[in-house]
């Protein structure tokens, strides 16, 4: 990652509470949440009731990521291994002890955060790319682990028949149709803790760590700390959506641990928009509808569809969905820079990809 | 004894495969700055089109050690011409997810077309027997694909140290700007070399056909040990990458042989070791991030 000596665009400008140019700041803020929740709410009724639950745990999943993407700077392409690793822990849990399923959801975020400080702790060491490649490689070593430890994980079969569990409450426990409901105020809570971390002196330093890390350092903050810290934040609410998601489903496969899943809920923050914790909910509701639809319609090429979607949104839309949409119509002609990729450098403007500039990136400093 | 020595082979061939491609893609990330997630696949892309060159066209193995890497050489102009060239000036972060869509569309692409059985691919009758050195017995093949990686790292070796070409291509991975200001066009090079980087890791694919099974995910725990590779021996450091290669190829070995419940995790567990002791890797420098 470039390290720049300064900008021209401060930390204070690109903070979340900017001036709005449609709108209030504070009303728009809140219509959008009403219709969030609206349509949070409304979901279910349209589309089939596991597929709206698999949308809301890979929105918050996504959401998490973002945290750690879009506002410490920090690819992780290893979180799999927080929402696989919960997704064990709580069906073994709900398994072996009949806990409600909250709270076996609770037990795996929980997990989830112990199994990241140690790897946060040896990855904060690295940033940019380094960090994405050590992330996945421990993330690799949980599998391989899940896989070889059959007795306890079932191998390549999986944890089979995960019970939903709520308080003998039948309803719930049988239909994916009120799980939802019962499953979405944890969601939601998970996303408002995200929001919150965001919107904390701690986002505003995380913030600061990422577009400047020799700054935050010399103003005194511990940049590793902060990344650690992050890390488990975002390792938790990964878990959390991993451990719901889980036991939605009834059982729990090496396919929560793999590589690709990592891979997967990058590929949604960043079509949603990185950086902006809305875009992870829209983008899990395309990329989930989508495989549905495809999974559906009998075509069993996925990975060359999301693959092609991937490119595109990062050869032209490397704002995604969300970020283009509040570029366009909630911040009408105002320059976004809290594009966390961009490359800013002894603040001179990034060159726009159009000139098609072949400057070598400098990495000796 | 004969049997540490015959792991050490073993261990040295199979690492000849990760020391190949991951010297590809230390090239790459030397004078371009990128990350090539899609180096698994290119692996897998090298021994798919093996077995389909001698399937369809009757192209040997011999054959397709030097074709292969030519084709997949134009490939990697043509993928860094199309899209890579888009992205350079842009963080790091973009060219990785761009060759991570990649690796989805490709191997998907693959799947497609050939299936998820397997090619198949028949070892030229040359290699097929084994090799007696005085009590130890070692498989041809082995042996072989040893023999010619060390010379293949040799050659790029001499290539990078005695050429001009290797010279500019060094001192860009050492200083970009500064070979630049000496009035080098740096930017020349940068399309070559990228397709030299594949062709590298196609040329391990090759090697890797007539002995491994020809999937389409074939490439996929690969790139995640390449990866493993790359930050024990030092991202950007190209002697690292080959010792490192080597070394990992012979923990695999070494582990699956004394330690078959860990195999697969000594080499992370290792990885982990590296960070903690020497967070730049092996021979890596340390970066001031």
């Amino acid at each position: 990652m470039s390290t720049p000596v300064d900008t021209a665009d401060t930390t204070v400008e690109r903070s979340p509470d900017q001036p709005a140019g449609f709108l209030g700041r504070s009303a728009r803020r809140w219509g959008l949440l009403g219709l969030g929740l609206v349509v949070a709410v409304a979901l279910p009724w349209f589309v089939y009731p596991p597929v709206a639950i698999d949308i809301i745990c890979w929105a918050l999943f996504a959401v998490a990521l973002d945290l750690l993407l879009g506002y410490a700077g920090l690819l992780s392409f290893g979180h799999a291994a927080f929402w696989g690793g919960s997704a064990y822990v709580a069906g073994l849990v709900s398994i072996e002890l009949g806990l409600p399923f909250p709270v076996a959801a609770l037990v795996g975020a929980l997990f989830a955060m112990a199994l990241a400080l140690p790897i946060g702790l040896l990855s904060a060491k690295r940033s940019g790319i380094y960090f994405a490649m050590v992330t996945l490689a421990f993330a690799q070593m949980l599998f391989f682990i899940v896989n070889q430890w059959r007795g306890l994980t079932g191998g390549e079969n999986g944890l089979q028949s995960v019970p939903v569990n709520f308080f003998g409450i039948e309803a719930v426990e049988d239909e994916a149709f009120y799980f939802y409901y019962a499953a979405l105020p944890i969601i939601v809570a998970g996303m408002w803790f995200a929001w919150r971390v965001v919107h904390s002196p701690f986002g505003r330093v995380l913030v600061a760590t990422r577009d400047n890390p020799a700054r935050a350092r010399a103003l005194g903050y511990d940049v590793e700390r902060y990344r650690v810290a992050v890390f488990v934040i975002s390792a938790g609410l990964a878990g959390l959506a991993g451990g719901l998601f889980a036991i939605s489903h009834g059982f729990v496969s090496l396919q929560e641990v793999a590589w690709q899943t990592s891979g997967k809920v990058v590929l949604i923050t960043v079509l949603g928009g990185i950086g902006t914790l809305w875009g992870g909910i829209i983008g899990a509701a395309i990329i989930v509808l989508l495989e549905d639809y495809l999974a559906t319609s009998g075509f069993d090429g996925i990975g060359i569809i999301t693959g092609s979607i991937f490119i595109l949104i990062v050869l032209l839309f490397r704002r995604g969905v969300w970020g283009t949409f509040s570029d366009l119509v909630l911040h009408r002609g105002r320059r976004r820079t809290d594009e966390p990729g961009r490359r800013r450098r002894g603040g001179v403007r990034p060159v726009p990809y159009r000139r098609r500039s072949r400057s070598i990136p400098d990495r000796s400093r | 004894m004969n049997e540490i020595l015959q792991y050490t082979v073993q261990g040295l061939a199979a690492g000849s495969f990760y020391a190949l491609a991951a010297l590809g893609l230390a090239v790459i990330f030397g004078v371009l700055g990128v990350v090539n997630f899609a180096h698994g696949a290119v692996y897998m892309l090298g021994a798919v089109t093996a077995a389909v060159l001698l399937d369809t066209l009757g192209v040997n193995f011999w054959l397709a050690l030097i074709v292969v890497p030519v084709l997949l050489f134009i490939f990697g102009v043509l993928l860094e011409r199309v899209f890579i060239s888009r992205l350079i000036a842009l963080d790091p972060l973009y060219n990785f997810l761009l060759t991570f869509g990649l690796t989805l569309l490709l191997v998907d692409l693959v799947k497609r077309q050939y299936g998820v059985s397997g090619l198949p691919y028949t070892r030229p009758e040359m290699l097929s027997g084994q090799l007696q050195v005085g009590e130890i017995r070692l498989p041809t093949f082995q042996v072989f694909v040893l023999v010619f990686s060390v010379l293949v790292c040799l050659a790029v070796w001499l290539l990078l140290t005695r050429t001009k070409i290797g010279m500019i291509v060094r001192a860009s991975t050492e200083k970009a700007e500064l070979t630049r200001a000496l009035g080098v066009d740096v930017n020349k090079w940068v399309t070559p070399v990228f397709g030299f980087g594949i062709a590298l890791a196609g040329l391990a694919g090759v090697l890797a056909a007539p002995f491994r099974a020809i999937t389409a995910d074939m490439g996929s725990s690969f790139i995640i040990i390449l990866f493993a590779v790359v930050v024990i021996g030092g991202l950007g450091s190209i002697l690292g990458a080959v010792v490192a290669g080597f070394l990992v190829g012979l923990v695999e070995v070494f582990g699956q042989a004394y330690a078959p419940a860990l195999s697969q995790i000594v080499i992370f567990i290792l990885m982990a070791l590296v960070i903690l002791l020497r967070p730049a890797g092996l021979f890596g420098k340390e970066e001031h991030a």
